[in-house]
């Protein structure tokens, strides 16, 4: 019980965890933004050796890794089940009263759904090999030029953090309120959704009392040790650009690049088609 | 026989890079009627262990049977079991949720299933045995009494249900001298009453010294030493593998014999150092 963890780090000592997070961040949304130019399987077949590459590198079980793609299963299901039947294409495959599948929905619907994993898997290795107080650290640091416009910045990672820092805390006490009340014959498991719901009473009023009393006490404590948040400070933590972050960096973006230049120039699909003709 | 366990071991998050060993094949016995205390370091399995009493934790593996209920089996009675063995938690004022104080105790007793006038008989017998004014208390909300009262209407809670059992985790921790002294009276009330079992977990030597017929000492999840106070605070050896603190009655003992005024018996509680001083005093 002592080292819960939030969220899904999986810790380990690989070149990937030990990347600057802010490298890591920035690489994921350039990688976000090109999924979305991927126009052929031969692509979707590289990115995702990519990821299984990074994923080695980063010594993350590959059955950890997949298995974050379960809480977007039924995202993927019904966006394909959509564009499979509601697509509206020149080659009819099959037709059966109102229901009318052409070529065209079959293949939107496999690129849709290879897309929503592929956008799951990578950005999944960022928070596998990052803990959540790194991130922030990363968010704060490349939101710092917002400073300029008067955007509260650090008061806006302070909230994170606190917030993410809360987070063990409150699932602990969640925790031990639920054991207590069992321990008092609490029933969470049988019964309807009403049953279940109202079950939940003896749990949430102490666990929200409990937030009151510690939101104030850290209140306190901050105060007591002249907390200010426009005042400088310095990291615990430094965060440093190393030789390994810009290999990685370059690493990926040639990757991405090659996304663009086979959208734009080279068409990877077309030359391999040929070469059965 | 009240409590069996036999060979018990328990793991937290098997099978993940957090995983935690926090009990390794411990074995005891509690009779019937026995003021058993636990103590050990922070992170040596005790609240792991008194978990597992009424089945907070399940079983991993190794045997547990409470009275006849044989906690091994598939499915246990849980509705019997948590019946029986009382569990009051660390700081339990903070699990309080109802409006009234009345409603907050009759939470556990409803659970059991009993009928109306059985739950109110119960909850006003509760309510007086912790040294609350029932006829004053039963209508007032339980978030605006202070923090012992609020301890007490919890312990409330617990016993209106009954148990044979009672287990205690920590409960004098963060009170006043005077608070710490009320609930260990209540709790010996308590054990005379309808819960002749009583387990505690404590890390205040003096007030385990002073109340236990037994003392189990738990070292990184096993049982270091299941005994008397008396042999285990005067096993120099235990108390300095396990980095244990001594009573304060215990530390006047030894402290006495060092100074070559050796006491003709080995003291544990107040009563019997006030005796052995008398008896030394008499033999001169």
């Amino acid at each position: 019980m002592n080292n819960i963890v939030f969220g899904q780090y999986y810790p380990s000592n690989s070149p990937v965890h030990k990347l600057d997070p802010r490298v890591k961040l920035l690489i994921v949304l350039f990688y976000v933004v090109t999924v979305f130019f991927v126009v052929d399987y031969a692509m979707y077949g590289a990115l995702f050796l990519f990821i299984v590459a990074v994923a080695l590198i980063s010594k993350i079980p590959l059955r950890v890794l997949f298995r974050t793609v379960r809480a977007v299963v039924i995202l993927v299901l019904i966006t394909s089940a959509i564009n499979l039947f509601f697509t509206k294409g020149e080659q009819l495959l099959f037709s059966w009263k109102f229901i009318s599948i052409y070529k065209e929905g079959v293949e939107r619907a496999i690129k849709l759904a290879l897309r929503l994993i592929l956008l799951m898997l990578f950005p999944s290795i960022l928070t596998l090999t990052t803990t959540p107080m790194e991130l922030t650290d990363a968010i704060e640091s490349l939101l710092a030029p917002l400073k300029v416009i008067k955007v509260p910045v650090h008061a806006i990672a302070l909230i994170m953090s606190i917030a993410l820092r809360m987070i063990p805390i409150l699932m602990e006490e969640t925790n031990k309120i639920i054991l207590a009340q069992k321990a008092r014959g609490a029933d969470f498991d049988t019964g309807g959704v009403l049953k279940k719901a109202k079950a939940m009473i003896p749990v949430l009023v102490p666990l929200f009392v409990g937030a009151f009393r510690r939101a104030d006490e850290l209140a306190l404590a901050m105060d007591a040790r002249c907390y200010s948040s426009v005042a400088k400070r310095t990291k615990y933590k430094v965060m440093k650009l190393t030789v390994a972050d810009l290999v990685a960096a370059l690493f990926c973006l040639s990757v991405f690049a090659l996304v663009f230049l086979n959208k734009y120039l080279w068409h990877f699909d077309e030359m391999i088609l040929s070469l059965f003709h | 026989m009240s409590i069996e366990v036999k060979n018990v071991t328990y793991t937290y998050s098997p099978k993940t890079p957090y995983a935690a060993t926090a009990l390794k094949g411990v074995t005891l016995c509690i009779e019937e009627g026995e003021y058993v205390g636990i103590i050990g370091k922070t992170g040596s399995g005790k609240s792991t262990f008194i978990q597992h009493l009424n089945a907070l934790i399940r079983l991993q593996s190794g045997e547990i049977k409470v009275y006849d209920i044989d906690l091994s089996a598939k499915k246990p009675d849980l509705k019997r079991l948590r019946g029986t063995v009382g569990m009051v938690m660390q700081y339990p004022e903070y699990q309080l949720f109802d409006e009234t104080v009345e409603k907050d105790v009759s939470y556990g007793p409803k659970n059991l299933g009993l009928d109306e006038a059985e739950i109110k008989e119960r909850v006003r017998e509760a309510i007086t045995l912790v040294g609350l004014d029932y006829e004053d208390i039963r209508d007032r909300s339980p978030f605006e009494l202070s923090g012992g009262q609020k301890r007490r209407v919890a312990i409330a809670g617990v016993i209106a249900m009954r148990p044979k059992v009672l287990v205690l985790d920590e409960p004098i921790a963060g009170l006043d001298p005077k608070g710490k002294q009320e609930i260990l009276a209540l709790v010996k009330k308590l054990k005379e009453s309808f819960s002749p079992t009583v387990i505690v977990v404590s890390h205040d030597m003096d007030s385990v010294a002073e109340n236990c017929d037994k003392i189990a000492l738990f070292a990184e999840g096993e049982i270091a030493r299941f005994a008397s106070p008396r042999e285990i605070f005067y096993d120099d050896e235990l108390l300095a593998k396990t980095e244990l603190d001594c009573p304060s009655v215990v530390k006047v003992s030894k402290e006495l014999s060092r100074l070559g005024m050796s006491l003709p018996s080995m003291p544990v509680t107040k009563a019997e150092l006030i005796a052995a001083l008398r008896e030394r005093r008499a033999n001169e």
